[in-house]
């Protein structure tokens, strides 16, 4: 399944102000890759995938999407890109059919209705379509972000903490629709604080901390249950570098 | 061009049925402008020859500080549920997204307008349904909301938005309202059109001007 680099990141600083977010940091993820990206808070996860969504500028360094250069390509890049974060996305005062119509829209797709059942069908809120989104809980509202970031079959999936402010039921549903939309041979790349969720989604664990990818592991690396083991060692081993780099 | 006129479309369309179903913006906008009317209307107590020179003024006032409520209104609902990175992360001219917001505001201010001015004539008892008059409505307002949707932009994105917003876009929409004031005077006062004529050309230049400044600068002002 994993071949070419689907994202490639190298040497990326941002800084905002005198505050230095990123540095230097390397990154590459291959198609069809599921990758967990781990960190406390504060890391750097956000501003990492706000430059991959295009959202946010490099001050230095090269990041290049499905062959794309951002932020010089940007638009090739979002045309590729599907993106969902802890916020919805979406209106309240539209219905679950008019977000996804309005979003249809902006990527100029053909067949809008049809793929609209499709998506809605996925993330199991067909009978809720005339629904004004304001009237959803949490949970139908994340479901409903993921409908809105597969709507244009992108081949790149960015998800920051989309399971924030779930309830259980509602991030056991979450996790069988991204399952379900990863399968489908997607890149996914997925911030999260929840490491006994992500790790049966995941297929790569990196832990970013102090603004770099501190470590990288595949899953068929760790033992059951081991994640949290190499994620504190990650941890300890990027604080004790930074001691050293310090004295 | 199809293209950015459908992304330009889907804006309006989101924007009109979003208001359709929610009413927050006119209801808002329109009970502020009937208040600012009424409040006028009872302090200034006035002859009818004199409501005649100060209507213009009236209208103005009314329009702006309700439109002020309209713009940072339409940019917090973009902002609020993360729906302007939404808008961000298609693949589309950023520009287009600008005046579809722009256009979905001047309709509602417009919609104020038609609100407004027969509430005038009843209050006033001055005649506003004057062709030139409407003329100078309209791009008055198109100048106010060129600039005002770009600076709603700017303002969204800080803590202080409600109160920011005003105070960016008055001193910068300025000479937008003295010609506007100016041009609706003249046409109130049925003086000649030579003399109404340099406002016109003026509020022409500022529409042109703010519109073209807001067309290149918006990307770089929603880009983080």
């Amino acid at each position: 399944m994993a071949d070419a680099p689907v994202i490639e990141v190298a040497r990326l600083v941002k800084r905002f102000g005198p505050k230095l977010v990123l540095r230097n940091l390397d990154f590459e993820v291959r198609a069809g890759e599921f990758v967990a990206l781990l960190g406390p808070n504060g890391a750097g996860k956000t501003t990492l995938l706000r430059i991959l969504s295009s959202l946010a500028s490099p001050t230095l360094g090269h990041v290049r999407i499905a062959g794309h250069e951002l932020p010089r390509q940007a638009a090739g890049v979002r045309r590729r890109l599907g993106v969902v974060s802890h916020l919805p996305l979406l209106y309240g005062d539209l219905t679950a059919h008019e977000n996804l119509t309005f979003y249809g829209r902006m990527y100029a797709l053909d067949g809008l209705d049809q793929r609209i059942d499709e998506v809605l069908a996925i993330v199991g809120l067909a009978a809720r379509r005339r629904d004004l989104v304001r009237t959803f809980s949490r949970g139908m509202q994340q479901r409903l972000a993921i409908a809105r970031a597969v709507l244009h079959d992108p081949d790149v999936l960015l998800l920051d903490e989309p399971h924030t402010g779930l309830d259980q039921d509602a991030c056991e549903m979450l996790d069988t629709i991204l399952r379900r939309v990863a399968s489908e041979g997607r890149t996914v790349v997925m911030t999260s604080h929840d490491l006994s969720r992500i790790e049966d989604l995941a297929t790569r664990f990196d832990v970013l901390t102090k603004g770099a990818i501190r470590a990288s592991v595949q899953k068929s690396d760790v033992q059951r249950d081991g994640i949290l083991r190499f994620y504190r060692q990650a941890l300890e081993s990027a604080s004790g570098l930074n001691e050293r780099q310090a004295a | 061009m199809n293209a950015y006129l459908r992304t330009l479309g889907a804006v309006v369309w989101k924007d009109l049925a979003a208001e359709w179903r929610s009413r927050e913006l006119i209801s808002s906008m329109g009970v502020f402008a009937l208040l600012v009317i009424f409040i006028f209307n009872f302090a200034l107590d006035l002859d009818p020859k004199t409501r005649s020179s100060v209507m213009s003024g009236v209208l103005w006032a009314t329009f702006i500080f309700s439109g002020t409520l309209g713009l940072n209104r339409s940019m917090a609902i973009e902002k609020d549920r993360g729906c302007l990175d939404g808008l961000l992360l298609a693949p589309v001219d950023r520009t287009a997204i600008y005046f579809g917001k722009a256009l979905a505001n001047m309709i509602f201010i417009l919609a104020i307008a038609a609100i407004v001015l027969p509430v005038c004539f009843i209050l006033y008892g001055v005649n506003l349904f004057n062709p030139g008059l409407l003329l100078v409505i309209l791009l008055g307002v198109e100048g106010y909301v060129a600039v005002g949707t770009l600076l709603a932009a700017m303002a969204v994105q800080t803590r202080t938005r409600d109160i920011l917003l005003p105070i960016l876009l008055f001193p910068v929409a300025i000479p937008v309202l003295v010609a506007a004031v100016k041009a609706s005077s003249g046409f109130l006062a049925a003086i000649p059109m030579e003399e109404i004529t340099p406002w016109l050309n003026l509020l022409l230049v500022f529409d042109v001007v703010f519109t073209a400044a807001a067309f290149m600068v918006f990307d770089y002002i929603v880009e983080e």
